[in-house]
């Protein structure tokens, strides 16, 4: 305890030492008297301001709240977006690869003949699966996930075609191309579709709407940074006496700027925090539906919410813009507070 | 330990607030700045503290030549100094020990060696029972010595102030010079800034008197 009492108290006299020759600039005269000294009490100096922003921010709820609450917004919008994006993403993902061909057979052509036709497939050596749905087998399973049962049954013909769905051993999109093209020629079949085509669209739609989740998080990042921004401006001239005052008992740029720049660090974590709260909620609140969706499709396809990776991006990237926004206030605003 | 030669402040709009002034006031040493207001008192005093810049002239505080300091200097010279205004700068939305306790937290002070200085500081001035008061709380004579208590409760080498008395009666007025009396009998090196001369030219020290930015009389 005395030891360390001593290292402090010799640090003080630091300021009243001769300051630097006049050819060197602060810096080393200064942290060479005592740094452990120094470092010590620059942490405390931290620590102390750090909390103090807090408490500053919670004795003010309402005001906070409200800024809290549109830097929240902001967030969870992007944040959002992004969720679901990778969500799809990886639901194509786990087709792509699994490119399948399906032949929608002449209706005119008997149940028979199209299994025999089916079964003459399964000898080309291009196909690694054939799977021949027919007819009937349409209906029923048409019937039990459509929920036209009843419509359905008042039909006295079945206007469902049988359908060959092919696994090409290809994965080149010019082969499965020719391949359609050839298939479709067939007098057996009426249509042949490549699944590749709507998966191909789903992707460049996806890239699109990455594109434009990208565009609306740049622009409401910068929505975050003028909010704080704004923020530390109004608290920085409710506060001009003290910087005044501050100053013109040697308080350093550093030091004034401090307390500003926590605020802002706050700001963004607790928006960061709120947006996160508020994602999770409405993840939750899909995850059912969502799941049920799934279950249709036949996919071991799993919701993914914001994850480790999601959220620390989140807290980490709101954080940062805090900071920043309050250094930009800062920088604009606070060489003009000078004593006169 | 203040050394001005041939310094003259020149101020944007073209008025020249100091000419060609050259004095220096030793270590230990106290003295009063007069003249009538717009004299140019004040801006000394800012030059002192480079709140303001010389146009002209060689500055010299202690060792350091303040010419030669840069911006991020100029926070460690003003460590050295304390100063008291005459309207004292206090701020209203802390108490009394804690407008006391700023330089302290400023220079990194721990808080427990800094609570020792302060009530050291509000005891030399008397007001140690007002510590936990809102510095609003108190007659102007006591929130003047508030701003005394914080001026030299970092021991400064260089006690400057302006005005130090200008809203105080007499009898505080005096009270108040004594106080410098007596930072300036344990070494400290006191220049205050004020008009009222019939107090000042009771207390025989030295004496520099500016006439429209110009030093007219010494002594």
């Amino acid at each position: 305890m005395d030891k360390k009492r001593g290292a402090v108290r010799v640090h003080p006299s630091r300021p009243v030492t001769p300051v630097a020759p006049p050819t060197t600039r602060r810096g080393a005269e200064h942290h060479k008297v005592d740094l452990k000294g120094h470092s010590e009490s620059w942490l405390r100096n931290h620590i102390a301001v750090c909390k103090a922003a807090l408490t500053k921010l919670l004795g003010t709820p309402v005001a906070t709240m409200m800024t809290v609450a549109v830097l929240a917004i902001a967030l969870t919008l992007p944040g959002f977006l992004f969720t679901v994006l990778s969500n799809v993403q990886s639901l194509t993902e786990g087709w792509e690869g699994e490119t399948r061909l399906s032949l929608y057979l002449e209706t005119s052509l008997g149940d028979e003949d199209a299994d025999r036709f089916s079964r003459s497939l399964l000898l080309r050596d291009d196909i690694a699966a054939v799977d021949y749905i027919s007819r009937n087998q349409g209906m029923r399973e048409f019937k039990k996930y459509s929920g036209f049962g009843d419509v359905l049954d008042a039909l006295t013909d079945n206007p469902l075609p049988a359908v060959v769905v092919l696994l090409p051993r290809s994965r080149a999109v010019a082969d499965l191309g020719l391949m359609r093209a050839s298939f479709e020629a067939m007098p057996e079949v009426n249509e042949a579709v490549l699944d590749l085509e709507w998966l191909q669209r789903l992707d460049a739609m996806l890239a699109v709407a990455k594109r434009g989740v990208f565009v609306l998080g740049l622009l409401l990042g910068l929505a975050v940074l003028l909010v704080i921004g704004n923020t530390i401006k109004m608290s920085i001239e409710s506060r001009r006496d003290e910087i005044v005052v501050s100053k013109l008992v040697g308080a350093t740029d550093a030091w004034v700027r401090r307390p500003f720049l926590y605020t802002g660090v706050w700001y963004g974590l607790l928006g960061a925090l709120c947006a996160w709260l508020v994602i999770q909620v409405a993840w939750l609140m899909l995850e059912t539906p969502a799941q049920e969706l799934t279950q249709l499709y036949r996919s071991q396809f799993q919701l993914t919410g914001l994850g480790v990776s999601g959220s620390s991006l989140l807290l980490l990237s709101s954080v940062l813009l805090g900071w920043l926004g309050a250094w930009i206030a800062v920088r604009r605003h606070l060489r003009d507070i000078e004593p006169s | 330990m203040i050394q001005f030669e041939h310094v003259s402040k020149r101020y944007d709009e073209g008025f020249d607030a100091l000419k060609d002034v050259s004095f220096t006031i030793n270590t230990g040493e106290m003295a009063f700045l007069t003249g009538h207001s717009g004299a140019g008192k004040s801006t000394l005093l800012k030059l002192v503290m480079l709140m303001e810049q010389p146009t002209a002239g060689h500055i010299q505080v202690g060792e350091q030549i303040l010419n030669r300091l840069g911006r991020h200097d100029i926070p460690y010279l003003r460590r050295s100094i304390g100063v008291v205004f005459q309207n004292h700068q206090l701020l209203f939305d802390r108490s009394v020990f804690d407008n006391v306790a700023l330089p302290l937290n400023i220079c990194g002070y721990s808080p427990e060696d800094a609570a020792r200085r302060v009530r050291a500081a509000l005891d030399k001035v008397g007001l140690l029972d007002r510590e936990k008061m809102n510095p609003m709380a108190l007659s102007s004579g006591e929130q003047q010595r508030v701003g005394i208590a914080r001026a030299i409760v970092h021991k400064p080498k260089v006690l400057l102030a302006d005005e130090p008395t200008g809203n105080l009666d007499p009898q505080l007025s005096a009270e108040i010079m004594r106080l410098f009396e007596q930072f300036n009998r344990v070494g400290t090196t006191v220049l205050i800034a004020s008009h009222d001369l019939s107090l000042i030219s009771s207390m025989r020290h030295r004496m520099l008197t500016l006439k429209s930015g110009r030093l007219i009389a010494d002594g």
